[in-house]
């Protein structure tokens, strides 16, 4: 574990814990809490999408799974605290997981194009039960969960720290992954499957587990949503929107990079909020969001952390060429750089 | 000598093109043995059907005394038979160490451990000394010439330990100087114990390294033999000349 990462990842964890601490407004909350939630979605999808190289269409099926097991628990069980669902959420976890691996078991025999067709599907089908296993989900009329009796004042923080943790629990898992053998397989199935299959990865048992983590972690999201709302209908809960937005926040900040996602979704979604309400009323921020997102792409179509990584590796490359440097130079900054060149030997220092 | 690898009557056709027509070939523990034949004469798909990249249509495999027909490549490399492609296929974006490491297994302790652990690095770093490419193992590798990646793939299906090794046109693009190299490294680790299968079209290559050599034509075995014998033999002539 690098220092610069660790310190990356303390800072940013302390700014988003003192945050409501400085008497933010409820809407600046409400923001904070969509933008956390996509972040949280967008960097678990990066696991299957970005690191394993199969981009799912289907994740918000399981946003929909984990936003409909929480509100179909508390039909049954009362609240009275106001935490209990959240001590629920990772039971809507483990199952969407054990839902999953069935799933991708099937699915990931497909690959690029054909999988995304595949697991968009899956969003559907999950959609139409949604709406018509009446009994159970109240169908089209909606289901309501019991409303979370938090006073008013600090009413969006239980929810905010949720989603913040679910994004840490996600961004931690991405990091441990990264630094492990896994990690190294998930390139290597990335690159190219048929060799990594040839020097024995086992590419499926692989795939699988990270695609049941991540769609674990996303049910988790829907859960805290769908208790948040406290009203869920099926077009919401099970909305290609919600997909599109994880796809489209994890290429805007860089696939396979661990904070590629957290970067596009704090990009997106508050620039989508603004653009709503400067030019509100009319359809038009949603042309002038698209406008933001073609712009980004096209000047960086690898997503911005990697082309802003290459931007500094090459000045740094220049200047290693151009200035007097202290001997043996500097290698050039390759972010797995400094993973391999530690190797604990046995024993802790 | 006993075969390692026993090959029977194997079949693999794609729509009305019969690739592999019924071809039958054994190669002996310990020779280094090359396929040859003109193009199209189903060399790869062979390759790919003993390696598991293909399924058969018919035919049986048979390797280290145990029946692997069906098998899929990744039980195959864990049994000790591994191959390399006809256009160098390494992991660009990984570094040439990181090539190695991806190719040494994947036992639980493995998965747990850091992405490059110690024992596997230690390995790597015995073939990277054994390939004279220490100086660039943290180099990315596309950064490596076209021959250098040749070089890693082969050194790469060695992290398994393998005791049959597949080489699709070990060198075929690659410059003199690193076909010798290949050759070397070939000769050192066929002394060391390994087998080879070689498809090759550099015939003095073949000539120089390869004892038999199995001529394939139509997807069939025409010949087997040595390699004095084959320049002689009317059928492998007509079969590449065409008379």
């Amino acid at each position: 574990m690098s220092p610069k990462s660790l310190t990356r990842g303390a800072v940013f964890t302390v700014a988003l814990v003192t945050l409501p601490l400085f008497g933010l407004e409820h809407w600046v909350l409400n923001l904070l809490i969509f933008t956390l939630m996509y972040a949280a979605m967008a960097s678990a999808w990066n696991l299957v999408g970005g690191f394993a190289g199969y981009p799912s269409l289907g994740h918000a099926a399981f946003f929909g799974f984990g936003a409909y097991f929480v509100g179909l628990w508390f039909q049954h069980h009362p609240i009275t605290s106001g935490f209990e669902p959240f001590l629920v959420l990772p039971l809507a976890g483990l199952a969407a997981a054990v839902i999953g691996i069935p799933i991708a078991w099937i699915a990931m025999r497909t690959r690029a194009d054909v999988f995304a067709i595949v697991t968009i599907t899956l969003l559907f089908v999950a959609q139409t039960l949604a709406f018509n296993l009446n009994s159970w989900t109240g169908g089209a009329q909606g289901l309501g969960l019991p409303s979370p009796p938090f006073a008013l004042e600090h009413f969006e923080w239980p929810f905010y720290y949720a989603m913040l943790v679910l994004l840490l629990v996600s961004l931690l898992i991405t990091f441990l992954s990264m630094g492990s053998k896994v990690g190294l397989a998930l390139d290597a199935i990335r690159a190219d499957e048929d060799k990594a299959i040839g020097v024995g990865v086992q590419v499926q048992g692989v795939k699988v587990v990270a695609f049941a983590v991540s769609v674990g972690l996303v049910s988790m999201v829907g859960g805290v949503w769908a208790y948040y709302e406290t009203f869920i209908y099926p077009q919401f809960a099970f909305d290609p929107i919600i997909t599109i937005g994880m796809v489209l926040m994890t290429f805007l900040g860089g696939r396979a990079t661990l904070w590629g996602p957290v970067v596009g979704a704090f990009i997106l979604v508050p620039g989508q909020q603004y653009l709503a309400y400067r030019l509100g009323g009319s359809q038009f921020y949603l042309i002038a969001y698209s406008v933001v997102f073609l712009l980004i792409m096209l000047l960086m179509p690898r997503g911005v952390l990697p082309t802003i990584a290459d931007r500094l590796r090459r000045r740094s490359r220049i200047q290693a060429s151009a200035g007097p440097q202290p001997p043996g130079g500097s290698p050039p900054l390759a972010p797995e750089a400094p993973l391999t060149l530690q190797a604990p030997q046995g024993g802790q220092a | 000598m006993t075969a390692l690898l026993e090959v029977k009557d194997a079949r693999k056709a794609f729509g009305g093109v019969r690739a592999v027509d019924g071809c039958s070939l054994s190669v002996e523990k310990g020779s280094i043995t090359a396929l040859i034949g003109p193009n199209g004469s189903g060399k790869t798909t062979l390759f790919n059907l003993i390696t598991g990249y293909l399924k058969a249509d018919g035919g049986s495999f048979v390797f280290n005394g145990r029946d692997v027909t069906g098998s899929d490549a990744g039980r195959l490399y864990r049994q000790g038979l591994t191959r390399t492609f006809q256009q160098a296929r390494v992991f660009p974006h990984m570094s040439v160490l990181e090539n190695l490491v991806v190719a040494g297994g994947y036992s639980m302790r493995q998965l747990l451990s850091t992405r490059v652990s110690s024992q596997d690095r230690e390995r790597a770093a015995a073939l990277l000394d054994e390939f004279r490419m220490t100086h660039v193992g943290d180099l990315q590798a596309s950064e490596l010439s076209y021959g250098q990646r040749k070089l890693l793939e082969f050194a790469a299906v060695l992290m398994s330990k393998p005791s049959l090794v597949l080489l699709d046109e070990p060198t075929a693009g690659v410059n003199p100087i690193m076909i010798e190299t290949m050759e070397r490294h070939i000769r050192e680790r066929n002394e060391a114990g390994v087998t080879f299968l070689v498809v090759e079209h550099d015939m003095q290559f073949v000539m120089r390294l390869c004892d038999p050599v199995v001529v394939l034509d139509n997807g069939r075995e025409i010949f087997t033999g040595h390699p004095a014998d084959v320049q002689q033999n009317a059928m492998v002539l007509d079969a590449y000349l065409g008379t």
